[in-house]
């Protein structure tokens, strides 16, 4: 076996884990302030899953690229500065771009910095591997947190509103669930959700010790 | 006087800042299994609060307007030397709490709670006491919610639970009636 197809093979790894089997908010459960605050509808879901993608890899790539120089002892604040300086940069692009959405999440784009799976990657994962592994992994894990914001954010902007992305679903006749959208809504919803993965994995518990 | 009581008690209660804007969460479910540890945390919490509020009204004054642009960084940097501050003087002061707190202390600099009141006291253009006001009804609200959160799961722990809503999910659940609790105290302004 050549070395290129194990490289491959290991890129490809690192970026699945994030998605699915380690998923950064089902099951790290990590980043729950975000994951909670803008899912009351999809468009502010997708702004900031878009946000903070970004700005997952972009930091990834650049704490990867320097981390033989920077010393252990303030690599957090290292981290952090990083992270605030491309947060700023997605502040100003959304701020340009979309306005409407902008003004919508409000502070929230600028709490990315503070987001615990950005810098939890960077002390995990990007400070100890190689730049381009560092991108497989946090391109995972942000496709990993953009998935977990749309199908909250979609659950609750269709029960809550009754509508997707803005786009009336059920008619007038629809008594739209209110409560999904506002902030108890959120609490209710992520618990169904870790509910159901954690049926999931007792259910693959129990099936893998029936076969074993 | 009176506005300085209004913005304390729509950040301690109307607009709490776990249960309506879900900041803080990190330690809301992480440490909030033991109630002095929760209460600790808190106040430790709400002493960072009031340093930042005090240093962003400082920062806004004197160097912000000449570079808008490190208004993010410039507020990390100083929450982060305030909580590493605290973090001094709890391991001095009480070695026993600064082991309960545990990895919770440190994280403290990431509670987005603390960033969220620089900013939005910022935005809001608050004065000095404005700022102090806010600083201490947000505190004191996340202190409340924590608190609350920990007596219901110390009782919590003595019922039966079914196994997959064991752990977070459960808290979730909890968190989400705080929070539709907390809903009631909306009515509050229209009154004033």
């Amino acid at each position: 076996m050549s070395a290129a197809p194990t490289q491959q093979g290991r890129l490809a790894t690192e970026f699945a884990k994030g998605v699915w089997k380690e998923n950064p908010v089902f099951v790290q459960v990590l980043g729950m302030c975000p994951t909670l605050a803008v899912t009351n509808s999809v468009a502010n879901a997708i702004a900031m899953g878009v946000a903070t993608f970004f700005v997952l890899v972009g930091s990834s790539f650049l704490v990867s690229l320097l981390r033989k120089l920077i010393p252990r002892e303030i690599r957090i604040s290292t981290y952090i500065i990083i992270i605030a300086t491309f947060v700023t940069l997605a502040d100003s692009a959304l701020e340009a771009l979309v306005p409407a959405v902008h003004h919508e999440l409000g502070a929230f784009i600028a709490l990315i910095v503070v987001n615990c799976i950005i810098l939890g990657r960077q002390e995990a994962f990007a400070a100890k591997n190689p730049p381009l592994l560092a991108i497989a992994d946090a391109a995972g894990m942000g496709l990993g947190f953009c998935i977990a914001l749309l199908c909250l954010g979609g659950t609750r902007e269709i029960l809550g509103s009754g509508s997707f992305l803005g786009v009336s679903l059920f008619g007038p006749h629809f008594e739209p669930w209110v409560i999904m959208i506002l902030p108890p809504g959120g609490f209710f919803m992520l618990g169904t959700a870790l509910m159901l993965f954690a049926w999931m994995k007792q259910r693959r518990a129990a099936r893998d010790g029936a076969l074993a | 006087m009176n506005e300085l009581f209004w913005i304390f008690i729509s950040s301690l209660l109307v607009n709490n800042f776990t249960l309506y804007y879900f900041l803080g969460l990190c330690p809301f479910f992480g440490v909030s299994g033991r109630l002095t540890v929760a209460l600790r945390l808190g106040v430790a919490t709400v002493f960072v609060m009031v340093i930042t509020s005090l240093c962003a009204t400082a920062l806004n004054a004197f160097v912000l307007p000449h570079a808008p642009y490190l208004r993010l960084i410039s507020f990390i940097v100083v929450i982060a030397s305030t909580v590493q501050f605290v973090e001094m003087a709890i391991k001095k002061l009480s070695p026993m709490l600064f082991r309960a707190l545990g990895i919770y202390l440190p994280l403290i600099t990431t509670n987005c709670a603390i960033l969220f009141l620089a900013l939005t006291q910022t935005s809001r253009e608050y004065t000095l006491l404005q700022g102090l006001a806010f600083a201490l009804g947000g505190g004191g609200g996340l202190t409340l919610a924590l608190v609350l959160m920990a007596s219901i799961r110390e009782s919590a722990e003595l019922s039966t639970i079914p196994a997959v809503l064991k752990g977070t999910a459960v808290n979730m659940f909890i968190a989400g009636m705080l929070s539709l609790a907390f809903m009631g105290f909306a009515g509050l302004f229209s009154a004033s």
